[in-house]
């Protein structure tokens, strides 16, 4: 979101529904995505334990809470894996939603949808440091970065690239 | 009628749940059940138990599907208990 709002405004477009229709796009793009790489993969997982655990009781566990769960789990992780971006691109084009109803000026649309992402990286960076035990500044300050860098370099080849 | 009252099952389990979980599980079925479960060989996968159920009339079928149903296998039944009619008669006098 952060990449592509950055090349928008590199590109000075301030229509706020050009660029909530490609992100938008891009959103509906990372559902799809995650939702089917996340269910292939933990069901072909599942469906390997559950044969293998077969294979050891010398039975059938499809109507165990075994089998229950290789079916089950496999749609909830698609689910969240699926729903989790989706989610958090809608609440980072949140601004471009905001402007195009005319509750913030067009003009500054982008940039704060850009700051939303960049604060979204924070938090996220708060959160890995908290799991990991370690400072939760220095944790926000390290994903703020990887946003900085790519917005940095997204400018760059705009700018060095454009006509 | 005749009641069963005590059975021992040698079972064949996944690691989860683990044997007390297994044993909990078993024991909710009925309030006076009594399950004793002895983990006697671990592997990768599985573990092999000696499950022993006691109770006033236990439901053989009942534990067997509940059993079934967390993914484990009764291989034997190496021992059962179970009193006659006339026994119960007994007992109560």
């Amino acid at each position: 979101m952060i990449g592509m709002l950055t090349g928008f405004y590199s590109a000075g477009i301030e229509d706020p529904s050009f660029a909530l229709s490609g992100c938008l796009g891009a959103a509906i793009a990372l559902f799809m995505s995650g939702v089917s790489s996340a269910y292939l993969s933990e069901k072909a997982e599942r469906e390997k334990e559950l044969q293998e655990l077969e294979n050891a009781l010398v039975k059938s566990l499809r109507q165990s809470d075994y089998g229950q769960a290789s079916i089950l789990i496999p749609c909830l992780v698609a689910l969240v894996n699926g729903f989790s971006p989706f989610l958090l691109s809608l609440i980072i084009t949140s601004p471009l939603v905001c402007a195009k109803v005319g509750v913030i000026p067009s003009a500054t649309a982008i940039p704060l949808s850009i700051g939303v992402g960049c604060i979204c990286l924070f938090t996220l960076g708060v959160y890995l440091g908290k799991i990991s035990q370690k400072s939760l500044l220095w944790a926000g300050i390290r994903t703020l970065m990887i946003s900085f860098g790519t917005i940095a370099t997204i400018v760059f080849f705009s700018y060095t690239f454009s006509p | 009628m005749t009641a069963i009252r005590k059975v021992v099952l040698d079972v064949l389990k996944p690691h989860k749940p683990n044997a007390l979980d297994f044993s909990i599980a078993i024991a909710s079925l009925a309030p006076d059940y009594q399950v004793t479960t002895t983990v006697t060989e671990v592997d990768k996968i599985t573990e092999s138990t000696i499950v022993i159920i006691e109770g006033e009339a236990i439901q053989f079928e009942e534990i067997k599907s509940n059993i079934e149903q967390m993914g484990a296998s009764i291989h034997s039944i190496d021992e059962v208990v179970v009193h006659g009619e006339r026994q119960q008669t007994e007992a109560k006098q």
